[in-house]
């Protein structure tokens, strides 16, 4: 079992110009569970995920990980850049686009931050990095560059990019939508594992399978509001909201044939 | 034609294309350290600085590089800065070349993904530490062509030097032709020379490109 965080979102808000991405949100993401936000795409749950790790910054509100605020010292005054990266380092991040760096093999995008934020010697690294690897199925692919990867095993060597940092929450950022249809389980499957070991997981995705099955919980955001959260049976399956029944409808709809 | 102007000019001719060769290779040298330096300074700097280095990209640029040479050369002196023709001409090809090596970084450096950087934040990583095993490793394959074509400009620029009385190729041929009156065969062995030098240097430069992009092939 990890060490798992909690956090706490509190009346968060979150501007572009004119434009409010996120309306007073309130959620609670207890430990070692994993939470799954849905809605429309521009319903501002991939802004909310990032706010998490502060790589978006929020305008008001709070978010505490553990009961620590991250991104400001205090309301209006923003944290250190070394604090803010301590923070980050417990809090792994999986992205759609994957964001390998591609002039390293699989085994240094992993080994990286070991070393440059870990401090580890080189050797240790890339023993540490393996295992990781291993973990996600990846251990004859290695030597590999992300160029001579498929979508999903990329998108592997990026989670295990996050767990070797060993982080005590894991944000996912739509991480299957990039990927073809039949690479999407492989991904899936690591996630649930992870999940097993009673990782805290924030996931935004668009797979209802994977929410409905895995998640403990599921929020359902739209036009920057959270409109409900819930079992993930409360959610999908009976909906009070009319905003969620009507995007389960299109959802549903736009999956059948 | 006069071919035997180069039994005895040849060993001149030869001085001058091997400091030729050297100013080449320095200004370029010196003038992409420079204009990396002012890129990443105007990706990081403040809005002074970013400000101050765009004005000086803009007033190098939008000099011809004679008038450059000839401000340090002959105008450095009255302000205490006396340099001899070669320090004044290398100082001048890197002064004269750091606005594009600048502009080529800074494009690059912009080409990089953000996601490859947020990945590096999302860790924890320094900027520092970003700039050095991301951005810099990524933005500077895709500015290769870019910095080999440049380089290859830059070849030409050097005979200007010849102006200030650098002894390189283009002031030894003169000196040569003047003294023989064989402007023909000076001339145009010198057009061979720079063909021959621009073709080593793009040939070269496809080579180090393909071998470091050969990690970036997708397969197929």
């Amino acid at each position: 079992m990890v060490e798992a965080s909690s956090v706490e979102i509190r009346k968060v808000n979150k501007y572009y110009g004119p434009f409010q991405a996120l309306k007073d949100v309130d959620l609670t993401i207890p430990p070692g569970k994993v939470t799954c936000l849905i809605g429309p795409s521009g319903s501002g749950k991939s802004t909310l995920l990032r706010c998490i790790n502060f790589l978006e910054e929020y305008d008001s509100g709070e978010i505490r990980i553990d009961g620590q605020l991250i991104g400001y010292e205090a309301p209006g005054r923003k944290m250190s850049g070394r604090k803010l990266r301590a923070m980050r380092r417990s809090i792994g991040m999986v992205f759609q686009q994957f964001n390998l760096w591609p002039h390293m093999t699989a085994l240094g995008n992993v080994a990286e931050g070991l070393v440059r934020v870990r401090g580890l010697r080189k050797a240790e690294a890339e023993t540490r990095a393996a295992e990781a690897l291993a973990k996600v199925g990846l251990a004859d692919k290695m030597g590999n560059h992300p160029s001579r990867l498929s979508g999903g095993q990329q998108q592997r060597v990026a989670i295990a990019r996050a767990i070797a940092m060993e982080p005590r929450l894991m944000l996912f950022d739509e991480p299957t939508s990039a990927l073809d249809p039949e690479l999407v389980g492989e991904v899936l499957n690591v996630m649930k594992t992870l999940a097993a070991e009673g990782m805290t997981m924030v996931v935004v995705t668009h797979e209802m399978g994977f929410a409905a099955h895995v998640a403990d919980q599921v929020a359902f955001m739209e036009k920057g509001e959270l409109v409900g959260v819930d079992s993930p049976a409360g959610i999908l399956h009976h909906p009070e909201d009319i905003r969620i029944q009507g995007f389960l409808r299109t959802y549903h709809e736009r999956n059948s044939f | 034609m006069d071919l035997s102007i180069f039994t005895e000019y040849g060993p001149r001719l030869l001085a001058g294309f091997r400091l030729t060769i050297i100013c080449w290779l320095l200004g370029t040298v010196f003038g992409a350290a420079l204009g990396l330096l002012i890129a990443v300074a105007q990706r990081y700097g403040g809005r002074t600085v970013r400000w101050a280095l765009q004005t000086y990209i803009e007033l190098i640029r939008g000099t011809p590089f004679l008038v450059q040479l000839f401000l340090l050369y002959y105008g450095g002196p009255m302000i205490g800065l006396r340099l001899d023709p070669m320090p004044a001409g290398l100082l001048g090809l890197t002064i004269y070349g750091s606005p594009y090596f600048a502009e080529i970084f800074r494009s690059a450096f912009r080409a990089v993904p953000l996601g490859l950087i947020e990945a590096g934040r999302a860790i924890g990583m320094t900027e520092l530490a970003i700039v050095r095993r991301i951005l810099l490793p990524v933005g500077l394959v895709s500015a290769v062509p870019a910095l080999v074509n440049f380089s290859i400009i830059l070849t030409k620029e050097t005979v200007i030097l010849s102006i200030i009385t650098v002894p390189e190729v283009m002031y030894q041929t003169q000196y040569m032709a003047t003294m023989t009156f064989t402007f023909l065969e000076g001339y145009f062995t010198l057009a061979l020379f720079f063909w021959a030098f621009v073709e080593v240097i793009s040939r070269l430069g496809r080579r180090l490109e393909r071998r470091i992009t050969r990690h970036l092939i997708e397969r197929t």
